[in-house]
């Protein structure tokens, strides 16, 4: 295809360049037309309010978006508070911690499932449920099933095991730990039924062809059927990481960021500094750096994805 | 007989118009909990049987950091309500300056003055080139220091009567296994320096920070004498002993099972409702027993510019709302419910309980400027970070406590 086009532009010149122009503004309006609505959304509302984040990051906007250009100065603000960069951190490792244990626990447990078990729906039903639930709920539950005083270690406790102790959500070192129980047990069951339809997807031949060869089925899982499902594979990662980038109400239910700040995230900063402090500027800011780390995540996958199809063809 | 009954028909007619000039007046507030609910019913009742006019009550949960965004939000959005509720202090700063807010200034003419306010310093927040844009409805302190009677008749001491003699008394409170400091997690804690400073530091430390944002008046002695006793305060509360709300230390207070808390006056009304008797119960110190004033903070009406081609009728409630708020009638039934201190003191006010009786005292010698009211709201944030990780992080120590506090001091707007 791509060929005969640009044979087709040397020979003929300057028609060929109006047939583009044509090709690009004519060919098939009525598909166009229809489809201009949502072009105008993606421009004006994607990139237009990006656009507008980053431009009111660089100026001293106080509660209204008014301030005047100020160059880095919200940027170095910043990163100069240690409660943005504990989020940050807190943010990689959550995030890395949430994506591998969700991953591998989604699939061990969609692989447990897909072995043509009893009551098969009813297990399903019983580990999607917690994905039902929104995360304000999920955390105040957790809350009260962590509490040091009221929770499960003055249960333990009461019944006899008085050297018990499970604080985690009290400790600074261990809260971290305590947001993941509680963001796992919400998520692991939306990412077993993504993985179960994926393990469904597999053709029973393929299961056949394997056992004739005397594969284990161990081996089979891992080496012939987890690569042919590279597409919800990649649904996952996307799902479960626009989940970490945007962790806000897990938080603010569970921990509301403590004790001290061990516990903030950056979508909590941004919340805090553009609505309860009333400095848009800043609040912009520290979402601008938070786009940022999507896109640096995004770009190199996107050229993975793309890219390579390209060069195939 | 027939002339009756035109003049009868014609005066239905007339009722019936003043009746339909009745406007509705919706009103945005955050008191939510019992006793602040029962005091706004106290505003609303008054309005509806003074003008006939309808108080249409939109209550928003979440107080100062859920629901003054959406307040915000909506005056700015072009769907303002008719009135609401906010913190006395800069919030609205902007909003005022956008030119959203309506000017009550001929009100004030009109009511000739505002001269009977207890203090002026309270109307500072509302005034911007000379013009009044809000009225302050209520005097709130945070410079309370509430002891638990039962706790210190378990360890055999008498009830301190100041901040020294509590400190002093920690370490008997720890033997008996009792808390010295009750604490609830979260926002409670950022309210503790500033009634540290006014208690300790003194009514000229506080002026030199808050007012002037001197950042030497941080780093000099008396404020220094403030970090330690935060310092020494941090090493009392471990984060797995506190509890989900304030309303809770109020309860662990009066078993007896907490000994102290520092808190504002609202702390009073679950105290209250808990049964607990001033005096009997838990015993209260102003000023933490030791200074003569008081940081005055407090709840402010604003009156957002209603759009082009409003009814008049709901201008003219607008203005009776304003009117009637500061009334003396208003203010007894309101405050002495709401357990906040009345803006006026020339209402009669012997049903004030035994701690407000002392804080209408304290009130004569003039109110401090508290951070609420002299911070802008991105400062007071950043504060409440920092006071937060303190408390936390014992590797942040008296002097990083004491930097840290300057540099947001000198970089305050």
């Amino acid at each position: 295809m791509a060929d005969t086009a640009v044979q087709r532009v040397e020979g003929a010149g300057i028609s060929g360049q109006r047939g583009f122009l044509r090709k690009t503004f004519v060919h098939n309006l009525p598909a166009k037309i229809a489809a201009l609505p949502m072009i105008a959304t993606v421009l004006i509302v994607f990139v237009g309010c990006t656009l507008w984040t980053i431009y009111y990051s660089f100026t001293n906007s106080k509660l209204l978006p008014t301030g005047k250009f100020v160059g880095f100065d919200q940027y170095e603000r910043l990163f100069g508070t240690s409660r943005w960069n504990v989020s940050v951190t807190n943010l990689i490792s959550y995030g890395a911690m949430s994506l591998v244990f969700t991953l591998v626990l989604g699939f061990l447990l969609a692989v447990l499932m897909d072995q043509k078990i009893r009551f098969e729906s009813a297990f399903r039903t019983i580990m999607l449920y917690p994905f039902a639930l929104s995360f304000i709920v999920t955390g105040l539950v957790w809350q009260w099933i962590m509490n040091p005083t009221l929770g499960l270690q003055t249960t333990i406790r009461n019944l006899g095991w008085t050297g018990f102790s499970f604080d985690w959500i009290a400790n600074p070192r261990m809260v971290l730990f305590a947001l993941l129980i509680a963001g796992l047990w919400q998520g692991v069951g939306f990412c077993m039924v993504l993985m179960l339809a994926g393990l469904r997807g597999v053709d029973d031949e393929i299961w056949k062809a394997a056992r004739v060869d005397g594969i284990p089925t161990w081996r089979t899982y891992v080496s012939i059927v987890l690569p042919m499902m590279r597409g919800v594979l990649v649904t996952a990662v996307v799902l479960i990481g626009s989940g970490i980038v945007r962790l806000y109400d897990l938080v603010v239910a569970l921990t509301n960021g403590g004790p001290g700040i061990s516990s903030e995230v950056p979508a909590k900063y941004v919340y805090n500094y553009m609505f309860s402090g009333g400095n848009i500027g800043q609040g912009l800011a520290a979402a601008s750096m938070m786009l940022l780390t999507v896109v640096i995540i995004m770009i190199p996958w996107a050229y993975l994805e793309f890219g390579g199809k390209g060069r195939q063809s | 007989m027939k002339k009756f009954a035109v003049v009868a028909a014609m005066a239905t007619a007339l009722l019936g118009s003043t009746a339909v000039m009745a406007a509705d007046l919706e009103v945005t507030h955050w008191w939510t909990s019992a006793g602040e609910a029962a005091a706004v019913a106290e505003f609303a009742r008054v309005f509806e049987e003074q003008t006939g006019n309808h108080w249409v009550d939109s209550a928003l949960a979440g107080s100062g950091t859920g629901a003054n965004p959406v307040i915000i939000s909506r005056i700015i959005g072009g769907d303002p309500m008719g009135a609401t509720q906010m913190n006395t202090g800069r919030d609205a700063e902007e909003l005022i300056q956008a030119g959203l807010i309506r000017d009550l200034t001929p009100i004030v003419e009109e009511m000739g003055g505002l001269d009977f306010y207890v203090d002026q310093s309270l109307l500072a927040p509302c005034t911007y080139d000379g013009k009044i844009y809000c009225f302050p409805v209520n005097i709130h302190s945070w410079d309370w220091l509430w002891l638990s009677t039962k706790a210190y008749e378990t360890i055999g001491q008498p009830v301190p009567k100041d901040w020294n003699e509590y400190v002093a008394s920690w370490p008997a409170l720890e033997e008996a296994g009792i808390l010295p400091f009750g604490l609830a997690t979260g926002w409670p804690f950022s309210g503790i320096p500033g009634v540290l400073m006014s208690g300790l530091g003194g009514s000229d430390l506080v002026l030199a920070i808050n007012r002037d944002k001197s950042a030497d008046a941080v780093r000099g002695p008396e404020f220094r004498k403030v970090a330690e006793a935060l310092d020494h305060l941090r090493s009392v509360i471990s984060p797995d002993m506190m509890v989900p709300s304030f309303g809770d230390v109020g309860n662990q207070l009066l078993e007896g099972t907490a000994a102290g808390n520092i808190h504002g006056d609202w702390l009073q009304g679950d105290l209250q409702v808990a049964g607990g008797v001033p005096g009997v119960d838990y015993e209260c110190l102003p000023a933490l027993g030791l200074g003569d004033q008081l940081t005055g903070g407090g709840d402010s009406f604003y009156f957002p510019v209603l759009p082009e081609g409003t009814d008049p009728a709901v201008i003219q409630a607008q203005t009776d709302l304003a009117k009637i708020l500061i009334s003396p009638e208003a203010q007894l039934a309101f405050n002495l419910k709401k357990g906040s201190m009345p803006i006026r003191t020339d209402i009669d006010l012997s049903g004030a309980n035994a701690c407000m009786a002392k804080a209408l005292k304290l009130l004569d010698n003039g109110l401090l400027p508290s951070g609420d009211f002299a911070l802008s709201s991105d400062t007071q944030q950043q504060m409440q970070d920092l006071n937060t990780e303190f408390l936390d992080d014992d590797s942040i120590t008296v002097d990083d406590y004491i930097e840290r506090y300057a540099s947001i001091i000198e970089s305050a707007d």
